[in-house]
Parts: C-alpha cells; structure tokens; sequence
C-alpha cells in the first residue's frame, strides 16, 4: 500500500500514463464501493463520511455527509434521485479536477456510485465542460470498464443496488459550475440560477432529489471507505481532514498540483512546491483559491491551507489552486482581465451582477487609459459592497467582488498611480 | 461518409444528425434536456448551427425556435455562425493573459490573417478567446480543435501550425 | 396571521406570504419590478431589499430581497434602514447605466413604473460614463412595439408570455447585459394575450402600437370604468379618449374577473369605434339632409301610424336599451334577434344556472378548480381570459406538492421546476384546442357526439343519469377515467357554452355536474355575445317569429336594436322580412348589410360613448360608463328609444330601475355599480385627470373662447378634471393613479391585498342566487353522428380574431385574421383528392354551387365535418350543421374569397 499519505493522487504518475482499470484495482480500487454495498447500509456511508469530516472541494466547504444526509428518504423511495459530480471547472486558476479526471478516472466513478449509494440515487450525471475532450475520453472508457466489471449498472456487485451513469458535457459557462444553474443545463435551459430554498437535495433535477458534488470530493469517498474514518483523520495537519490538491501557476519555478495535506503553510506550497518565484520576479501577492477568492499578501505566507485560517487571513480556500500575482505585473491589469471574465460570465438575471460588472469593466478601462477620476476608486468600492454576499441572486458577483475589493485595499497605490500620472497606458485588453 | 453540408435531407438535418440526437434523449426524463447536445451534434457535423438547423431540431425536441435560440446564445460553444474547419481557442484568462495570450492570439490572427471570429481564407481555421482552459500550471495554453496545446511560447504558429 | 415589526410599528401581516407582497398590502411604499402578484417572485430584479433583524437584539440586520423572504412570526424588518435605502438607489442606478434617456419620446413615460420607482428610490444624478449597450428591435405584429434598448431584463415579459400565458415563441436570448426579450425572428407574436406585455412590461419596451398612431400620455386621457363586449365574460377595462376618438384599451383590475390581464381581442378589438363604417347621422331613405329632430320625428310618425310595431333586441346592446325596446314595443312584440337554435340554447342555460343548484364561477374560482372537463369548447377562442384562468388552474397539483414540500407558492420558478405535474384537465371537442398542451386528455367529435359523451362521464359518475348505447370502446375508457379524475377532485369544474350550438352539450354537461359527489363543484357557460345571457333572462320570442309576425301580417312596422340580422338567419329569410315590412327603422352604431335596408337609421352610441347594464357569463350583472359623450346628434340607443313622448324614464337609472322591477331574475341590476345613483346629484367624479393638458387649447382651431365642458346627467361622472376622487370606490376609478405611483402598479394601492379584492369590493351585482334544489337528469341522448358518403356538415369554429362582429371591423385585429380556408380531415381531403391549399367547391345537397375555399388539414377534425371560421361574413351562405357536397375545384380559377361584406 504504498502513498498511503496522497490517496488521491497515488495512481498519477509522473509521465502521465493514466491509470487503467487494472491499475486502479491493484492499489485497492473498488474495495471502499464493495464495502459499502456488501456490507454498509446507505445511512452508515453517509456517517462514515460524516464522521471523516470531508468538506467540498467545489469551493464553498459544505460538510459532504451533512448534505448526503439532506436527502429526504421517509417519503416515496420510487422516486428517482439524482447524483451529480460537478466537473464544470472553469474557475480561472483552476486545474485540479481536470488532473484526477484524466489520469484516474476510476477513482471519480468509484466516488460517483458510493454517493449514490448513499443517498439512494438511482442516475448519476458527470457534469463535464466541453473543452476537456481527454477527460470525456478516458470517463467513457471508465465507465464501459465499470459497466462489465459489474461496478456499474444493475445489481451492482450483486447487490440490490443499481445505478446508471450519464457522461454530460455543457456547452461552455463558467455559471454552469453553480450549482443550482447547473441543475437547469442539465435540463437543457438556459444557465441561471435557481432561487434557494428549495435546496437541490429536495427538488433539484426535474424536481427531484438531486445531490451535487465537485469531482474532488467524490474522490476522496472511496478511500474514506477503503482506509477508514481513523485512518482519513490521520492525514491532515490542520483543522479541517484529509488531503487536498494544491496548485499554484504565474511566475512560480514550477506551476503545478500537488497533493498535500490540509492545514499545510501556504509558504510551503508557494516555495518548496512550487520553488519559489522565477528568477527575476518577486511576489506580490496571491489569489489563493482560484480568481474569485481575495488577495492576499508576502505577510499571508504563513497563513495555512485551512478553511477557517484562509478565511481569517482575509480570503478564501476556494478551490485551493494559487494565482501568483508577481511583481511586473499590474495588479489592476489583472483585475481587469478578472472582472472582464465574470462580466461576460455573468448569467444576466440578477441587476447588480449583470449591469454592475460591466460597470467595473468600464471604471477599470477608464482608470488604466488615463480616464479616471479619484471618484471612480469610490463607485469601485461601492460596487464591491453592492455586490456583496446576499445582494445577488448567487455566489457569482460576490465572488468577482473578491479580488476586487482586496486589490482596493491592498495596491490601491497602483490605481491612484493611474488616475495621477493621466497617462494614457493603452490597455492590452 | 461524409455529411453533406449544403444539401440537407429530412428536416433539414442529415439521417445520422437525427439518429445521434434522438439517442441523446434517451439520457434524461424530458426531450428538451437533450437540446445543448442536440446543437453540439449539428456542430460536430456542420461545424455551426445555421437558423435552419436551429429550426429543425427545434421541432424534432418539440420546443419553439426561439426556446431553443435561448439556450443557443446562452452558450458559448455554440457557434450561430460559421467558423472554420478547426477552431482555435486561445485562453485569456488570468494565468494565461499574465503570460502572454494576447501576443499569442495576435500572432495566430497575423499569420492566418484574420480578426477573432473570422474564418481564415482557407476556411480551415477560426481564432477566438475562451475562457481559462484549467492548465494554468502550463500557461499559456490554446486548444487547437480538441487538442490542447500546452506551454505555448513566442513561437505560437510553429507550434500549433507545425510550420 | 402573523404579527410583524417593520421600522418599529408593529403589523398583522398574512402568514405565508413573502414581505414584498406584505409590505404593499399594508400601503408601504417599496420598489420592485420583477414580483409581479400574478406570478410571484423572481428574486432577479433586487429592488425590493430590506433589512431583516435576526431578533430584538440585532442592530446591524442583514440585507434581504423582500419578494424572497417567507413572513415570520414576530420578524422585524426596517424598509427605512439607510443600507437598504441606499442599495435600493444604487440598484437603480445600475438599471440606468444601461437605460436610454429617452423619457420624453417614450410612450411609457407618465405611466412608467421604472420612472415611478427611480422617484421613489432618490437615485437623480447619474455617475455612470460609460456607453450604453444598444439592440436591434423587431416587428412584433400589429399590436406591440419593441423598443430593447429600454430593457431593465426584469424578466417579467417572458414569466407572463411564456410561462403564465403558455406562448413559447416570445424568449430570452443572449446572456450577461446583452440578454434579449424577442423572438427567433421577426413576426407577429403568437399568443393570444400578447398585450398584456403592455402592462407587465416596467418601462417603454413592450408598448400598445394601436395606440401609438394616435398617442396621447395617460395624463390626458378621458377616462371611465368600462366593460368590454367582445365576449360573454365581461372583464373589466378601461379605454381612453382623447380629442372624441378612443385610443386605446387597458386592463382595469377585477378581483373576481379579469384580475390584471386581458386578452388581445378585448384589448385591441376597441377600433370600430373609431371607424370609418360608424353611423354618425340619422339617415332616412330617400332623403339627403336629415337631423335629429327631422329623424326623431319620423321615428314618432312611424309608431304613431303603424298598425303594429314589432323591436326586435340585442345581445350586444345593454339590459337597459333591450328594456327600453320592450317598453316600447309592448312585451308580446318584444323579439330577442336570436335564432331559433341559439335562442332555445340559451334559454337552456338560464334553466340550468338559475335553478340547477350548481354554482357558475367567477374566472377567479375557476383559478382554484383541481379537476376541469371542458364540453364542447375551444375557450381560448369563444372566452379567451377563461382559457387563461384554466391555464392557471392545471397548476393546482404541482401547488399542492409545494404545499408538502414547504416551498410557498409565491416561489413560482421552484413550483414550475417540480415538473409538469398538473391537473387534471380534460376537453372534449370537435377539434384541437389551444389548451390542449396543457390537457391530460382530450376527445374530438361532431356535437353529438360530445354530448353523448358527457352523458356517458355523467352515467359513469352516477349509475341513476342517463346512458347512452353504443359507444366504443376507447370513448368508454376514457369516459372512466375522466370520471374518476373527477370524483377525486374536491373543487371540479364542468366548462360549456354555445359553440357546438346544441342543447344536448348543455344537458350533458349540466348531467356531469349533478352527478359529481363533490360539494364545491361549479358548472360555467360561454355564451355568444356580452350581453347574451342578460338578453336571454328577459323572456323575448325568438327571431322567426318576429320574420312571421310580419310575413302574416301581424305587424307592418319593426325596430331593430343593435342586431345584424343577416348574422343570424339566411339571406333569403332577412331579405323576405326586411321587404314585407313595411317599415324598418334600425339603431345602430356600424354600418352593416341591415342598416343598408333601413328606412330610418338612427346613429348609436358605442360602449364608449354610452351607459349600460350587462350580464356576464357567470350572470354577473356590470355597468359600463360613458368614456366621452357622443358626438352629436349620435345617442345612446336606450335614449333614442326614451325621448319620444309615451316614454316615462328621464334618465338611465330609472331605466334600470323598471328593468330590474320588470324581472325578478334581474333584480339586482340596480346594484350592478358601487352607489352610483346616490352620488349623481353631489361631487362628480372626474374622468380627467387632475393633469389634464390643454382644455383651454385643444378646440382653440374652431373657437378661441373654452367651451365649457359637456354636462353628464346620467352617471356619477364629469366630464372634466374638477371633482372628487378621495372617497370613490376603488372599483368606481377611472383611472387607477396614487401618489408616487403613475403606472398601473398604482393598483397595489386600492387593493384588499396585493392580488386579492378591491377595498370595498370588486364591483357588479351576481343574479343567481345558489338555490338548494335540483333540475332532474336530462336523458335526451342524441344518436352518435355517422357521416354520410359524399357529405360534410357544417361546423362553425369561432377564432378569437375571425368570429366576433364589432372586432372584425377594428383594423389591427384584422391583420390577425386567420386564413380564409376551410378544415378538412386529413382521410377526407385524401378521398376528395385535395391537398392543402387546394380550392374545394362547396355545394348544397343539390349540388348548387355556393362558395369556394383553399382547404386546411386539420388532423383532428373528425371525418365527415368541415370546419370554417364562425361569424365571418366570407362564409355567410353555411350556416351551422348545414350539410354540403365537396368537389375538388379547378385550381385555375381563383377562390371568391372577396364575398360581400
Ligand atoms: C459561479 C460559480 C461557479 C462554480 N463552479 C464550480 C465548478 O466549476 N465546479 C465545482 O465543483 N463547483 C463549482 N461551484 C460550487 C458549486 O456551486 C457547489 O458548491 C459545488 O459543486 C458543491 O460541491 P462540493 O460540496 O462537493 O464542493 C461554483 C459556484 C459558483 C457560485
Ligand atoms: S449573480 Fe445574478 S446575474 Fe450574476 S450569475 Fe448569479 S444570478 Fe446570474
Ligand atoms: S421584486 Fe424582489 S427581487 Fe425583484
């Protein structure tokens, strides 16, 4: 049992030959999902993972088993239920789920028919965005894999339990990855958000049951199964359990994912892993969950990779994948290319998201061309509060409003710099 | 085979354009579901989803044209216009920006002399912006019909073009 | 009930509800745009943000969307809070960067609830540099105009058209600020209550293009309550004039009946009163020059020396001119202008509504029915807002699963993501309708065959109600199972009315409702015409009586009240009547084919112009007001028929008053109104709003000096801007207005609760009493139809634009016509050898040529029937159940579908 300490990383191996169905057998694949079905009742899963303590690596940190154990069981079970793993990721900075997808794709489809086990769901969809062509790829070969071992489909390993699993991939918006916007692509709508309550686990797809979950957390299930509560407590080094992927890209020596354990310094990803800033460049500051999580600065270096200590610090652990901001580049450049991504990602439902983000895109040009007033520094802020947590009608616009906000506080210098000197810096954008 | 482009039979859509979207609703509880892959098929076989397409597979998943409008110019990926034989879709998102997408897409639209969204002479190519292609650690990056291109540098055409 | 805190005053609020809807019903002023009461919540548009307190303690609050957030009991809330005043300003100010400034040319300002809440927020000085993104509009059809660049994407036009109102071809297109409110492409919008976008619609996008020709702001229309008489169900409107021409129709809120919406005959229908064909002079044969007295005068002769005066009356003219008529003629030679077939219809229905013992429910209770089988209908053409009420009403099942799943009803997009769960609603007719998407089952037969039915449904439901032999086996199952949806339902519904002109339908359907077991059960009519029913209580003699009486002699001298009669009898049989009598004196507001025949012809007042009473299909009894005076010498036609001597009534509502003593059945008619006849004679009330412009200018072209403003002895209203509106009754305003409130959103104001009552009481008087007992089983069951080789039967279907009289002389409706065609069976057309567009002959029995047609497939038309549009003058010769012969016509020739008007 070697890597006992990476479980979800321990079949990747460093010349990116993917793991085939043998491969994942021989290092215990399938095992937690034999377990489960031969020997575990749906509601002891759903403990068992309660009692791991895993939290969502989609971004937001929701206990996976307290949400599991949403599902409302006592009334119809004729009904269908409905699983969805969330490979939507199109979060800017964000390249994790891509990684475990096409090099280990059993792992993901193993996590998929657990958690439908555990809440009974009968479909499962895996929510795939359409550029990952390799990924879907190596998914459908998985799960033709599955299928014939009997992993997959009726009577799972001679068990009552059956499951079918739907490879859908979306057409393209970041939006799509929201949770409850995702339920209506799925349906074939247009991608806007559903008002919450009623929350997905009640009435979710066609108004069913439906549990959603990121592609990560679904692969840490089948080792929580394998290995034990015990055993997936002992792995992190921080408050919250388990092992996460790490990454960091910009001007780092070597942009890449690393499996880690919670609670690990953000210095140690940033210097060891990552081997510091390439030669030349300094750093500045780090987006440390992907583009719609604060700045933070050097000073945060020591904060660790904990939901809680990100959050003190200022920020969030979102999706735990670093965007390095290094010294030659403009800070409000990059948050210009930030906020031109959520504008033009936004869904248009709700008003502050859909008129307010093109607004920031105009202050943002205006103040890089030269244009800009010192008032335009107040409407930016205004903006951000504006576009707050709870004033929209989701996570998108207070998400944008991150790296906004914390590049106000943080490089507000660098703003004021333009508004100043009135020179017009023709803007690359 | 090759599927006529110009001359399509029933419905306006090819036999096997129909045969494909009608097994994609098998996969959900209601037809309209199956409409984003509906369109992803007209594409895979016409590369873009004229309005007569759009009209047709309207009908064929019992929806309105218009319904199945506002699901098309929701979506990114589908095309409500012609492009090329391979689409080239460079990423501009954060990483990528920071490491130079814009000189890369330059460089792509100079060679082929086009602007974003154009077809190039040849027809065989179209450059657009797309959002971060989640291989920031090899930025920048650029898709190049279904393959991605990873590390791209300064030598973009080479790279991509093979020239 | 829930006792709520907001800004430390302490409220009772409905438990259940969501605050926006609280806090308006409690008067509290709070923006909004995308709640709409109809439709519930959205959560998109983030006006309506407050501040919510987790509990006594909590200083600082947390800001929430009001239309989102259930009422609590013991919640405190603060509207007043600066955070959430000040959001609400810069959620404004959002929707601004965006919106034109284009106020003054745009046909909402004045009445524009995005002016109004842009007030209301503070939001006045613009800090937004940037351009603004721009659109393409498109041709909406003759009704609405497109303007997108106005757009604030509230969402409201597409929750009303397509998810309220069912039309898919009206959707949002685009993403981020560039989402779109159109449709594929260019083209006239489908639905049939496309005009109400006109008053969904926030802001200047969706405006009323009939209205636009001839515009004029809200502040300087004539205003009066109003009814509209495009069909049986009186809802409620109110038109607008300006300069003695209507301009436009809108919605004027009924609790009970139309609530907010119209549909597009009723709203666009209106512009015959301006027409070309209107009848503006008395007219004597032979005579060029002729004015009021010189025709009132032979008006007097002509009775005077007649040897018997025969009045034949109208179910479009008001309760009070058909009386008046009466008085005038005597009852015996009181005539009612229906014929035959309708006329013993109708007496059917009144049979069945006043003494069946079975409640006819408003449109609102219809709302609430959890079971509807529809005999005979295809309401969204014959009723068309009662189809919009039954669209509602399928949705009962899927509130009922909310109910269970604690998602509050005012969450309309969680309730319509819980799936197509519906319902029952079932419809029996004699081919597809436009609620069949929304159907759980349908079934298509000639009449007969819809009545045998319905009987069969009623046996199922009640072994002791007749049953008829013979019927197959598909027609017994699924007679069973709409038995059994049914008898489970606890507020059932049975839908009928005039279309398939056959008695047995009623009775069938009357057999239904009696046998279903359920206590709450309702039974409901449509009839032909607005005033049908109320013409029908008043006992008149049917039409060929009336073409007797004269043919034999016993009356040489007839007056024809606001009735064409070739609508509703055969060319030769009018022709034979109008010639024999002597002498023909016609009151009317159109030319038509019988005013043509008239020896005197006296101009009439339209239902803008005049005062009236008229009983909906619910026998609900309304009054409807003069909107401006007619221009003279055009008169009402009840005072055309009061002003000569032998008459005892003055004024209007001493007319009513006789009528309602006349008949018991009618008499509630004096209450049709909310306390109008007491407040004649102390403060009018204007019908001019206190903006009024230009009254000193608007004659200044003919005369320098103002004239002064026509005098109205008949309602409670002036004709003027002076006045008093403090203490009017809601259901009395003519034009619905509030401080701070311009647009039509005004309504929250003057309501019981946002969505529910007038305050004092939505208005008109309800004639039918519920009485305990019973009529006994019908069991007339008629044999099934059979079609006879090489003959069709007539079937008349009506089309909300084709088939109504005064409509069909409104220009913008008559672009929405449909084709000129006629419906055959797809097997039938195959066995004539005809495809669609081919012309066919049509022929009698004897095979003497009468019209010819390009032919329409209509898959569910059942073999042996041939559907045209009913009441359209290009069919006249076919008459309902007539039968004819088909032949392929030579295509060469071209169709005559130019027929004589
Ligand atoms: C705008 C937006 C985009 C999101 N995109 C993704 C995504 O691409 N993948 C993902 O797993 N979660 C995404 N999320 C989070 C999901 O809504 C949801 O919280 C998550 O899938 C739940 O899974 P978890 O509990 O396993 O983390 C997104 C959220 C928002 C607001
Ligand atoms: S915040 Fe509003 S407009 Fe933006 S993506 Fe979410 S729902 Fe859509
Ligand atoms: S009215 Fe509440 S969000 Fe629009």
């Amino acid at each position: 049992m070697e890597n006992m300490d990476k479980p979800l990383t321990k079949n990747i191996r460093p010349d990116r030959v993917f793991a085939t169905l043998a491969d994942y057998e021989s290092t215990g694949g399938y095992q937690g999902l034999r377990k489960a079905v031969t020997q575990l009742q749906p509601k002891d899963v759903q403990q068992w993972v309660k009692d791991a303590g895993l939290r969502g690596r989609g971004g937001a940190g929701f206990g996976t088993g307290l949400k599991w154990s949403m599902v409302p069981v006592d009334d119809d079970s004729s009904q269908t239920r409905y699983l969805i793993a969330n490979a939507d990721e199109m979060e800017p900075g964000t390249f994790k789920d891509r990684l475990l997808m096409e090099q280990d794709p059993h792992q993901l489809i193993e996590g998929i028919i657990i958690a439908a086990y555990a809440v009974q769901a009968s479909i499962a969809y895996i929510f795939l965005r359409s550029e990952y062509h390799l990924a879907a790829l190596r998914l459908e070969t998985a799960l033709r894999g599955a299928r014939a071992k009997g992993y997959l489909g009726e009577h799972i390993l001679n068990s009552e339990f059956s499951l079918e699993i739907h490879l859908h991939t979306s057409a393209g918006r970041y939006i799509c990855g929201e949770e409850t916007a995702l339920l209506n692509a799925l349906e074939g709508k247009r991608a806007t958000p559903r008002a919450k309550p009623p929350f997905a686990v009640v009435s979710g797809l066609w108004g069913r049951p439906t549990v959603i979950n990121n592609v990560e957390t679904l692969c840490n299930v089948p080792h929580i199964l394998n290995y034990g509560v015990e055993w997936y407590r002992g792995l992190s080094m921080g408050a919250d359990q388990g092992t996460k992927l790490f990454g960091a890209s910009g001007r780092i020596k070597h942009p890449g994912l690393w499996e880690l354990p919670m609670g690990v310094p953000i210095r140690e990803i940033i210097e060891e892993h990552a081997g510091g800033m390439q030669d030349g460049y300094k750093l500045r500051g780090f987006l440390p969950g992907g583009a719609s999580t604060d700045f933070l600065l050097p000073e945060h270096l020591d904060v660790v990779m904990d939901y809680e200590a990100v959050a003190k610090a200022g920020s969030r652990m979102g999706t735990g994948t670093m965007i390095i901001l290094d010294d030659r580049t403009c800070p409000v450049q990059m948050v210009l290319n930030l906020e031109q991504f959520f504008a033009q990602e936004s869904c248009g439902w709700c008003t502050p998201c859909r008129d307010g983000l093109p607004w920031t895109v105009t202050l943002l040009k205006d103040i890089i061309a030269g244009r800009g007033r010192l008032e335009d520094l107040d409407i930016l802020s205004g903006l951000t509060r504006m576009l707050g947590p709870g004033n929209t009608f989701c996570a998108l616009a207070p998400g944008a409003m991150e790296p906004l906000q914390s590049a106000l506080k943080y490089f507000r210098k660098d703003f004021e710099r333009y508004i100043a000197e009135d020179n017009a810096v023709v803007e690359s954008a | 085979m090759k599927e006529p482009i110009e001359k399509p039979d029933f419905e306006g859509l090819s036999l096997a354009e129909i045969r494909e979207i009608k097994a994609g609703m098998s996969h959900y509880e209601d037809k309209t579901a199956a409409s984003i892959e509906a369109l992803k098929i007209i594409q895979k076989h016409r590369r873009w989803v004229s309005d007569e397409c759009l009209v047709a597979v309207a009908e064929l998943l019992e929806m309105s044209s218009a319904q199945l409008e506002g699901v098309a110019t929701f979506y990114n990926l589908i095309y409500r216009q012609p492009v090329g034989k391979t689409v080239i879709h460079y990423c501009n998102s954060v990483t990528c920006w920071m490491l130079g997408a814009e000189d890369i897409s330059e460089r792509l639209c100079r060679y082929l002399n086009v602007e974003l969204g154009e077809i190039s002479a040849d027809g065989e190519y179209t450059v657009l912006p797309i959002v971060c292609l989640g291989a920031c650690d090899h930025a920048p990056v650029v898709l190049v019909g279904d393959k991605l291109k990873l590390d791209v540098t300064e030598n973009a055409v080479n790279e991509i073009f093979g020239r | 009930m829930a006792r709520i805190e907001i800004d430390g005053q302490s409220y009772d609020v409905q438990d259940g509800d969501n605050l926006l809807s609280s806090c308006l019903s409690l008067g509290l002023d709070l923006p909004y745009f995308c709640w709409h009461p109809a439709m519930g919540s959205a959560g998109a548009c983030r006006q309506c943000a407050i501040i919510q307190y987790k509990d006594a303690e909590d200083q600082r609050g947390r800001l929430v969307m009001a239309c989102m957030t259930p009422v609590k009991e013991a919640m405190r809330i603060s509207i007043d809070a600066e955070q959430a005043r000040q959001f609400r300003s810069d959620n404004i100010e959002l929707l601004m960067t965006n919106h034109p400034h284009d106020c003054p040319v745009c046909e909402e300002g004045g009445e524009c609830h995005l002016q109004d809440m842009t007030v209301m927020t503070g939001h006045t000085f613009r800090r937004y540099r940037g351009r603004k993104r721009t659109h393409n509009n498109q041709n909406l059809g003759p009704f609405i105009n497109h303007e997108m660049n106005r757009c604030i994407a509230c969402y409201r036009c597409v929750r009303f058209y397509d998810e309220y109102a069912g039309g898919k071809d009206l959707q949002v297109l685009g993403m981020h600020n560039n989402v779109y409110f159109g449709r594929f492409e260019d083209g006239a919008l489908e639905n049939e209550f496309s005009g109400n976008l006109v008053e969904v619609c926030p802001t200047g996008v969706f405006t009323d293009k009939t209205f636009s020709a001839r515009y004029t702001r809200k502040w300087d229309l004539q205003t009066a309550p109003s009814i509209c008489i495009h069909c049986s169900l009186g809802c409620n409107t109110a038109p607008g004039e300006r300069y003695g021409e209507l301009r436009r129709i809108i919605n004027r809120y009924h609790g009970e009946i139309n609530g907010y919406f119209l549909c597009d005959r009723g709203r666009f229908g209106y512009g015959f009163v301006n027409s070309q064909k209107r009848i503006v002079m008395p007219g004597i044969k032979g005579q060029t020059e002729t004015t009021a007295e010189i025709a009132e005068n032979h008006f007097r002769n002509l009775l005077k020396y007649a040897k018997s005066v025969i009045g034949i009356g109208s179910p479009r003219a008001s309760l009070e001119a058909n009386f008046a008529l009466r008085s005038l003629v005597g009852e015996a030679n009181f005539f009612l202008g229906l014929e035959d077939a309708e006329h013993t219809l109708l007496n059917a229905i009144v049979e069945i509504l006043f003494n069946g013992g079975i409640r006819s429910p408003s449109l609102r209770e219809t709302e609430q029915a959890d079971a509807v089988l529809i005999m005979g209908e295809d309401v969204t053409h014959s009723a068309p807002r009662l189809a919009l009420s039954l669209r509602q009403a399928v949705r009962n099942a899927s509130f009922d699963m909310a109910h269970k799943m604690h998602i509050p009803l005012w969450q309309d997009a969680a309730i319509r993501q819980l799936g197509p769960i519906r319902s029952p609603l079932f419809i029996a007719s004699i081919c597809s309708t436009r609620l069949d998407d929304v159907a759980t089952g349908t079934y298509q037969g000639s009449p007969d065959d819809i009545a045998r039915f319905g009987f069969a449904i009623a046996h199922c439901l009640d072994e002791s109600a007749a049953e008829p032999v013979d019927l197959s086996e598909d027609e017994k199952s699924l007679a069973r199972s709409i038995a059994k949806a049914l008898k489970q339902a606890q507020r059932p519904l049975i839908v009928s009315g005039t279309s398939c002109l056959s008695v047995a339908v009623i009775q069938a359907a009357y057999n239904v409702a009696k046998a279903l077991p359920a206590q709450d059960k309702q039974l409901t009519f449509t009839l032909p015409e607005c005033n049908s029913l109320g013409l029908a209580i008043m006992n008149g003699r049917p039409l060929q009586q009336a073409f007797d009486s004269i043919n034999d002699g016993l009356a040489d001298t007839v007056v024809i009240l606001e009735n064409d009669l070739y609508r509703r009898a055969s060319h030769q049989s009018v022709d034979g009547f109008l010639e024999k009598a002597a002498h023909v004196v016609v009151i009317d507001n159109l030319e038509n084919q019988t005013v043509g025949r008239a020896e005197l012809v006296l101009p009439a007042a339209t239902f803008a112009e005049s005062e009236g009473t008229l009983v909906n299909n619910e026998g609900r009894a309304q009054r409807y007001f003069p909107v401006y005076p007619a221009a003279d010498p055009i008169r009402g036609s009840w005072q055309w028929l009061t002003r000569l001597e032998n008459s005892q009534w003055r004024h209007h509502h001493a007319l009513t008053a006789a009528c309602a003593s006349a008949f018991p059945y009618l008499a509630a008619i004096v209450h049709a109104a909310p306390q109008t006849d007491n407040i004649i004679k102390g403060s009018k009330i204007p019908r001019q709003p206190h903006r009024y412009s230009g009254r000193t200018a608007m004659h200044a072209n003919i005369k320098v000096s103002e004239p002064g403003q026509p005098q109205d002895m008949e309602t409670p209203f002036a004709f003027s801007m002076e006045g008093a509106m403090a203490h009017v009754q809601p259901a009395l305003l003519p034009v619905i207005w509030a401080p701070g409130w311009n647009s039509n959103q005004a309504i929250n104001k003057f309501q019981q609760e946002t969505g529910g009552h007038l305050r004092d009481g939505d208005a008109g008087a309800r004639l039918i009493k519920p009485s305990g007992s019973h009529l006994p089983w019908f069991g007339h069951i008629p044999p099934a139809f059979e079609p006879e080789p090489g003959l069709w039967r007539i079937m008349s279907l009506p089309h909300i634009f084709g088939s109504e009289e005064l409509s069909l002389q409104s220009t913008p409706l008559a672009e929405r016509l449909p084709d000129l065609c006629v419906l055959l069976n797809p097997q039938d057309a195959e066995s004539l050898g005809v495809d669609p567009g081919d012309p066919i002959e049509i022929c009698d029995p004897a095979r003497n040529f009468l019209l010819k047609f390009p032919v329409n497939i209509e898959k569910t038309l059942p073999r042996g029937l041939l559907g045209i549009t009913a009441g359209r003058p290009e069919f006249q010769p076919l008459k309902f159940l007539d039968q004819v012969t088909l032949n392929k016509a030579n295509p060469e020739q071209q169709p005559n579908s130019e027929a004589p008007l």
